[in-house]
């Protein structure tokens, strides 16, 4: 009654607007309407992969609480009684009863597993595949190494939701998983027991770790993971999306489309999209029957088993590793005062190398590169991963070591389904894991040059048309035809750093430090192509006969 | 803010490299737009709301689909019936889903304006933010006093540093310590050797040549904490030649006429070695390829495991069953650091 502000000078009219000023006169929303409804967004198939990872999240919180309603995680034995008749009777953990009779007792429970398995795995491919587009178009660099931090982390954290469910249905296969897991940690030296006998509350199984997992699981790691993509999300805002160079395209702009309609229709759509393709795989693909593999028990096991693919690598490496080469041993029993203590050099090097190598550079790669580059400017704009020759070798030599540790996690299938000797297969891996990265590197920096070559002769020449024609004087040439400005500065607009030489500091000294840069330098940019410049397309064009030729020709053959 | 400058010649976006010349071109700006069929022509565009109103009856006629599955499909013993149902269930969402999906995007493309809008971006943090900023943070340190007060800083800094050791302490209770759990099993002298899962006593003369059997020790399915046990306790049992078996000095006698009994926990990470090449008295673990040949007591041949299977004594009992003769005599199962 007693009003002590002005009156207010906006009166809405239309209906939504009466609702919008309800809300807005109360917590203030228009403020976030008019700076986030028109926010442009680029736009380019290859940033649609962070999309996909946030829907999949969203589908994996809703599937997973509908799991979460009927999903008992204890490891109390009990006998099942529900309706799959081969396992009736047979003694088994609640948690493997629940799982089963969310499969066949509970109508939909299958396919909501499902489409949270497919999910999963979709998550963790998705984030992967969303860093590798980072990683190859620089979209690390200033200002957004933080946010890549951030997305290693997320990385990270989507590997640990991948586990820790993985082991929850406590069936055959992910029981030899987590077996497999107590094996790994009790060869870390001094206290990798007592980390083991924490985790699973005494001796392997015990009755703790599926409820320890369970809690791991459905709290406290997609709770990390929820703030994490907040964080991700703010700092998306707040740098504006980068964007691909191109005619009108600068570091200072963004060019794309509003929010409201066109990019939030076009997102929102994309995540029905990516539902209903989940859904049509977890309809029709068949993912972790575990009432094929029966009950966790010590004993038995099944051949063939593969893990979860975001762990195969780490599974690989496992595999690759030889216990002995020769008379020498990997495991060390080394004599200490108190006694004699083994380190299982044979476990650890495989479980934690490959790893830490390639999460400490990929982690260090935004610093790393601004070191070699000496470049602190912003970026906005993304490298064609052609015109970066060296990251995108470097790239490519990291996947290809991830791939064949990969391939590792399937020897044995390789062996059976090729008809090769299982051995074999193993030595060949051995070698790749050394070999294929170094030979990656250099193919597909060969490549990347040879790309941007093949752009420079576009942007000079032109086009080749197909088209064959003889000269009056009999000589054969083909037409090229010259492509229009945009295109061609879509070819031409790139930097191409060059070798930075080290010079003598203030004593007249180089450093060892400057040597060594002076070095990466070199073999970053020792190799090549520059954007072809307007004086180059002017002097092409004088001494060139063919277009000429090729534009007399056209009206030679246009007057026929 | 916001202005759509199709055609309009933008800025160029290198950077200038100091002393060199700038010979780049010229940013050419936006290309012309060019418009879609839906934009042209009035019944492509009517075509275009027909198809994305089609897209949302399919979704419609997924969501029934769906329903279809849930009521009309009931459940029986049968595998079929439930992939039957989630095939209907799966189908149906998936429908529900793709057409409002495909609906909405498709909408989007042809009947949404498509010009492309440029919008400047702003600097990160303005000079002048960031120097009150500086300003702030310092006032605060200052009335805070606590560069002035080293007293104050250290005691705390100690105080803080201790703080969260009983939040790790509290975890103690994790799990017992592992005191001599993981060196012995239930095995022991006179313990008989019974099938995995039976528990029937196994007979000597039951153990032919070039068989296997897989082992439990006798009342391990009684015992209370039977995974625990099960998990370092099961064995191989195996019948070769006896020729063709080179028992070291030591243990000649752990064996039975040929009959040999091995852990089949393997030494590498823990998997159960359960393939047995018998042509060859190789065994092979399936998860990690590690191979121990039964010729040479078990020594790793190939893979990566570093350490033979350790073997239990057996010997007959008096009504010619297999029984153990003591437990094994080194660790079990994978290796972990207080091994010795």
């Amino acid at each position: 009654m007693s009003s002590s502000t002005a009156t207010p000078t906006y009166v809405p009219k239309t209906r939504v607007g009466k609702v919008t000023d309800y809300v807005d006169s109360r917590v203030g929303g228009s403020g976030i309407v008019k700076e986030f409804g028109r926010k442009i967004f680029p736009d380019h198939w290859t940033f649609m992969f962070g999309e996909v990872a946030l829907y999949t999240f969203v589908i994996l919180l809703i599937s997973g609480t509908f799991l979460t309603f009927f999903y008992d995680p204890s490891m109390a034995e009990t006998h099942y009684e529900g309706s799959y008749l081969p396992l009736r009777g047979v003694e088994m953990s609640v948690a493997y009863a629940s799982s089963l009779d969310i499969s066949f007792d509970v109508r939909g429970g299958l396919f909501m597993r499902q489409i949270h398995h497919w999910a999963a795995l979709l998550f963790v491919a998705s984030v992967a595949v969303h860093m590798l587009r980072v990683f190859f178009t620089g979209a690390f660099r200033r200002p957004r190494e933080f946010n890549w931090v951030v997305g290693c982390i997320l990385l990270i954290l989507s590997l640990a939701a991948g586990f820790t469910g993985y082991s929850l249905p406590d069936d055959l296969l992910s029981g030899n998983g987590l077996r497999i897991i107590d094996g790994v940690m009790k060869a870390i030296p001094v206290v990798g027991t007592y980390l083991s006998f924490f985790l699973f509350g005494g001796e392997f199984p015990g009755t703790m770790i599926i409820g320890r997992l369970y809690v791991l699981h459905i709290l406290l790691i997609p709770a990390v993971i929820l703030l994490l993509i907040g964080i991700h999300l703010f700092m998306v805002v707040l740098h504006k999306h980068s964007q691909f160079p191109g005619p009108g395209r600068t570091n200072t702009n963004v060019v794309g489309y509003p929010v409201g309609p066109v990019y939030a229709a076009k997102a929102g759509g994309f995540f029905f999209i990516v539902f209903g393709v989940l859904a049509a795989i977890a309809a029709a693909f068949t993912i972790n029957p575990i009432w094929n593999y029966g009950p966790y028990d010590p004993s038995p096991v099944s051949a063939g088993t593969q893990p979860d693919w975001y762990i195969g690598w780490v599974d690989g490496a496992l595999r690759l590793m030889p216990g002995t080469i020769g008379n020498f041993d990997f495991e060390f029993m080394i004599p200490f005062p108190w006694g004699v203590n083994a380190l299982s050099l044979n476990v650890l090097i495989p479980a934690l190398v490959p790893a830490m190598i390639v999460f400490t550079l990929m982690f260090a790669w935004p610093w790393i590169e601004a070191w070699v580059t000496k470049d602190k400017r912003e970026h906005h704009l993304l490298n064609r991963p052609r015109n970066a020759p060296t990251r995108t070798a470097i790239g490519v030599a990291g996947v290809t070591f991830y791939c064949v540790l990969w391939a590792a996690a399937s020897s044995d299938l390789i062996a059976t389904h090729f008809l090769v000797s299982l051995n074999d297969v193993t030595y060949w891996l051995r070698f790749l894991v050394f070999f294929g990265p170094v030979l990656a590197f250099m193919v597909a920096r060969r490549i990347a040059l040879a790309l941007q070559r093949k752009d420079r002769e576009i942007a000079l020449h032109g086009r080749e048309t197909g088209r064959i024609v003889r000269l009056p004087h009999g000589e054969f040439i083909e037409v090229h035809e010259q492509v229009d400005d945009y295109k061609r500065y879509q070819l031409v607009a790139f930097e191409s750093p060059e070798v930075m030489v080290p010079t003598p500091g203030a004593d007249g000294k180089v450093s060892l430090l400057d040597k060594a840069h002076g070095r990466i330098s070199r073999f970053f940019f020792e190799d090549r192509v520059a954007p072809v410049t307007p004086k180059e397309l002017a002097a092409s064009h004088g001494d060139h006969h063919d277009e000429v030729a090729g534009a007399k020709d056209r009206e030679s053959i246009a007057s026929h | 803010m916001a202005d759509s400058s199709h055609g309009a010649p933008g800025t160029s976006v290198t950077v200038a490299t100091p002393g060199r010349e700038l010979d780049q071109f010229e940013n050419p700006g936006l290309p012309p737009h060019r418009p879609r069929l839906s934009d042209r022509s009035r019944s492509a565009e009517k075509r275009a709301e027909r198809q994305v109103a089609l897209l949302f009856l399919i979704s419609i006629l997924g969501t029934l689909l769906f329903f279809v599955g849930y009521f009309f499909i009931p459940l029986n013993e049968t595998v079929e019936r439930l992939r039957l149902q989630n095939l209907l269930l799966g189908l149906g969402t998936a429908f529900a889903m793709l057409g409002i999906g495909v609906g909405i995007v498709h909408w989007a493309k042809t009947l949404m304006p498509d010009h492309e809008v440029t919008e400047s971006r702003h600097e990160i943090r303005p000079e002048s933010d960031r120097q009150d900023a500086e300003k702030i943070v310092n006032d605060i340190l200052d009335e805070s006093g606590i560069k002035r007060r080293p007293l104050i800083r250290n005691t705390l800094l100690g105080a803080a540093i201790l703080a969260p050791l009983p939040a790790i302490a509290i975890f103690r209770d994790l799990g017992p310590l592992p005191g001599n759990s993981l060196k012995q099993t239930m095995w022991d002298t006179g313990v008989r050797l019974t099938r995995d899962p039976s528990g029937t006593p196994i007979l000597a003369s039951d153990v032919t040549v070039g068989s296997a059997f897989h082992v439990i020790p006798e009342g391990l399915n009684e015992v209370e904490n039977k995974l625990e046990e099960k998990a370092k306790a099961v064995v191989l049992l195996m019948r070769l030649d006896p020729e063709e078996l080179n028992p070291s000095p030591g243990r000649e006698n752990w064996g039975y006429d040929g009959i040999v009994a091995y852990s089949k926990i393997c030494t590498h990470v823990g998997c159960p070695v359960a393939l047995y090449e018998q042509q060859t008295h190789h065994l092979l673990c399936p998860c990690h390829q590690s191979t121990f040949d039964l010729e040479q007591e078990c020594k790793v041949i190939f893979g990566p495991a570093a350490r033979p299977l350790p073997q239990l004594p057996i010997e007959v009992d008096d009504e010619g069953y297999l029984v153990a003769s003591s437990d094994f005599q080194e660790p079990v199962g994978p290796s972990f650091w207080e091994r010795g």
